[in-house]
């Protein structure tokens, strides 16, 4: 990718939206944060290239320049040092939104982010809450090179403290951030990479409402078996699921959207009544966080289940080279081979 | 800035060249701060015993004496109630004092202070209840206060991650208008850590209000300096940030606190971060679980006790027909009523409920959490009835 190219192509594409066009995910995550810092002065982005160049994947394009290097800051390349900093300003009452460029650039950043950010209110019983936003560009499917595509939830996860939230549609990337930055405690706020230049007909105008964190969503109703994805792994699912048709078989399709906290109501609604369900991400399957989900849907629904509940992931490899990527990642296949594991003439 | 850059296009030579090897001239280079200011005293600076000494108001010196009668005392009594099983674990000061009262007095009260665990003296210097900054190591609650009431940060136990809180807050109370200055303190080995790096390099790009205070007690647990770092001396480390960097007797309460003064007025200033290395001696073992005897010689021990930051200045004060047996004996016994009071109410069993592992987690429980509470509640009663 030429910095260039895609520099002006968002530039065009972005900031004025005279005639209603599609807007990108990218556009969509910009417009959020423009309207959350022009509500509140005490919203604050910063990270590596975030201010002139507006970010490598333009994400925040136009908001140095609207509003100042101040509130839009590039500062030195250390993850540590930008998540520490974003702590102490947090503690004097401003909302940070910091961007760790990479998936995996994030991790020197952890030991911030596992001791002090999630830990902070509770350390403190409850004087220092943490309104931090961690905005993290995760996942493969760009051809990025080694350390560019890694899927990292399973580690936020499992770091009481921390939300955890994906949107997988452009309308959702804006609504989900303003609640990330609206919410008093830090979110980690993966943005599936390879669907920053999704489109949708979202107008960046009027922006839909801002739904609270938590709240799984059912993105396409079934009968069959219920698929339960999130962030770059629900459209995989949607069009597995057109294509089950031709098997017979109808499909829900449940789109987390937030996984810390986990929304078992409509997740397990869903699997009452189909009675089979699949969990698809691209993240590894060992200790992966379908093996939470797989776990907490056997607890609650195992009596109306016809099948166990089966996971399609990515293998249990570090992330491949660029050119293997594909064999790695779940596609609609894997995912119809699932779907065809779960015993149909057993139960219905 | 571009010579970097510019330096590397001039190595290639261009194609078909067949003249001798010749080098286009290097563009001009030049430091982008010069060094010489920003260079460290070329040994620990020292006031008491010296002539600069007569500068000193003496209402400085009798309170900096009273307060480190104080954390002595303090000190010693914290290290007894972990012999008593009051406190799990205590990291004494006792020598390093003066570091911690000049800490302490050299800010105003709209300041921050951002101590390390080795802390708890500098907290109880800024006004914190001796009882509430004990609650860390008591295994009470991890933080005992509110960190906005005396501006005092949770006390930290990971190494040198409190540093960039500092620069942090120290910014943001920038953004704001405010004329905040934070002091972030840190031991030797934590200079060591990534985290010093970041929060001193971030602090001197964005001017922060700042100044960074390493006590060097000569040991993080039992690693010396010599093996923790290669620096001519840590306060030499600024340079490299273009900060400046302070030596100081760590024993010497008068110096360190004019050091420190200097620096906080310099930031609120304007001026930007200060890097203080107080050069000072850990008298006692890390904590209660050390063995300091496996890697120190008794003699350097006695040689420091003589560089006591007490008797320094006690000295002075007596020179100067500052102090005399009453005043020595009226510190003492103030001293003896806190020690007193402390060990009374760490006495009391504290009183704990439960249920409150589960109310700071978020600002709203989750749902799992909300189950997991129901689930120790029955446990709870299930417990109380039998």
């Amino acid at each position: 990718m030429t910095t260039a190219t895609t520099g002006t192509a968002a530039a065009k594409a972005g900031g004025n939206a005279g005639k209603p066009k599609p807007a990108t995910m990218a556009q969509a995550l910009q417009r959020a944060m423009r309207d959350a810092m022009a509500e509140d002065p005490t919203v604050h982005v910063m990270g590596e290239d975030v201010g002139t160049l507006g970010g490598v994947f333009r994400v925040t394009d136009g908001l140095a320049k609207e509003f100042g290097e101040d509130r839009c800051t590039d500062t030195p390349l250390a993850e540590a040092g930008i998540l520490g900093a974003a702590v102490g300003m947090a503690m004097y009452g401003l909302r940070p939104v910091v961007e760790m460029q990479f998936d995996a650039f994030a991790y020197p950043a952890f030991e911030q982010l596992l001791s002090h950010v999630a830990k902070m209110r509770n350390r403190t019983r409850g004087a220092m809450p943490m309104p931090i936003v961690i905005r993290v560009p995760y996942g493969g499917g760009i051809g990025g090179v080694e350390h560019h595509s890694d899927s990292s939830e399973a580690y936020y996860m499992a770091t009481p403290g921390l939300h955890v939230v994906t949107p997988a549609t452009v309308e959702d990337a804006y609504g989900l951030l303003r609640a990330a930055i609206a919410s008093d405690d830090p979110v980690v706020f993966l943005e599936p990479k390879r669907l920053y230049w999704s489109k949708s007909d979202w107008s960046p105008e009027a922006p839909a409402a801002v739904e609270p964190i938590g709240k799984a969503v059912v993105r396409r109703k079934g009968t069959g078996a219920t698929l339960i994805t999130y962030g770059p792994s629900v459209p995989v699912c949607l069009e597995a699921a057109e294509a089950a048709q031709a098997e017979g078989w109808d499909l829900e399709v449940v789109d987390l959207r937030s996984l810390v906290p986990f929304d078992d109501e409509t997740v397990c609604a869903s699997v009452r009544r189909t009675g089979r369900a699949v969990v698809v991400h691209e993240s590894t399957g060992f200790g992966g966080p379908g093996a939470e989900i797989a776990a907490r849907v056997t607890e609650r629904c195992f009596h109306h289940l016809e099948a166990p509940v089966l996971r399609v992931a990515g293998f249990d490899i570090p992330y491949p080279p660029p050119m293997l990527e594909r064999h790695h990642l779940p596609g609609v296949d894997r995912v119809l081979d699932a779907v065809a594991r779960l015993q149909w003439e057993a139960g219905s | 800035m571009d010579s970097l850059q510019q330096r590397s296009s001039t190595v290639q030579e261009p194609p078909g060249a067949v003249t001798a090897h010749r080098h286009t001239p290097s563009p001009a280079w030049q430091p982008r701060t010069d060094p010489a200011p920003l260079l460290p005293e070329t040994e620990p600076l020292r006031v008491l015993g010296t002539d600069a000494v007569a500068d000193a108001d003496p209402a400085l010196l009798l309170r900096l004496y009273a307060e480190l009668i104080r954390g002595r005392r303090y000190n010693a009594q914290a290290t007894a109630l972990t012999k008593q099983g009051r406190l799990a674990v205590y990291p004494s000061t006792t020598g390093q004092e003066a570091c911690e009262i000049a800490a302490a007095l050299a800010l105003e009260e709209r300041d921050w202070l951002f101590p390390s665990y080795r802390d708890t003296l500098a907290a109880v210097a800024r006004g914190l209840d001796p009882v509430q900054a004990l609650t860390l190591l008591r295994g009470d609650w991890h933080t005992g206060y509110d960190p906005h009431e005396h501006r005092i940060a949770p006390l930290c136990t990971p190494l040198a991650t409190q540093l960039p809180h500092a620069v942090g807050l120290a910014h943001a109370a920038r953004l704001k208008g405010d004329d905040v200055v934070a002091l972030a303190m840190v031991g030797d080995g934590g200079t060591s850590e990534g985290d010093f790096h970041e929060a001193l390099n971030f602090a001197a790009v964005w001017q922060a209000p700042v100044v960074f205070f390493v006590q060097n007690n000569g040991f993080a647990i039992s690693v010396p300096l010599a093996k923790q770092t290669a620096a001519p001396s840590l306060a030499h480390k600024a340079v490299g940030y273009g900060m400046p960097g302070r030596l100081v007797d760590g024993n010497d309460a008068v110096a360190v606190h004019q050091v420190l003064t200097e620096a906080v007025a310099r930031a609120r200033r304007g001026g930007g971060p200060t890097l203080v290395e107080a050069v000072t001696y850990r008298i006692d073992a890390h904590t209660n679980a050390d063995d300091a005897t496996r890697y120190r010689a008794d003699g350097e021990v006695e040689a420091w006790r003589a560089h006591d930051p007490i008797l320094l200045l006690e000295r002075e004060l007596t020179e100067r027909g500052l102090l005399d047996e009453d005043g020595r004996r009226a510190a003492a016994e103030a001293a003896e009523t806190m020690a007193a009071e402390l060990r009374e109410r760490m006495n009391a069993d504290p009183v704990l409920d439960p249920m409150e592992i589960f109310s700071h987690v978020y600002a709203e429980q989750t749902t799992q959490l909300r189950e997991q509470a129901a689930q120790l509640r029955a446990e709870l009663e299930a417990e109380g009835e039998a």
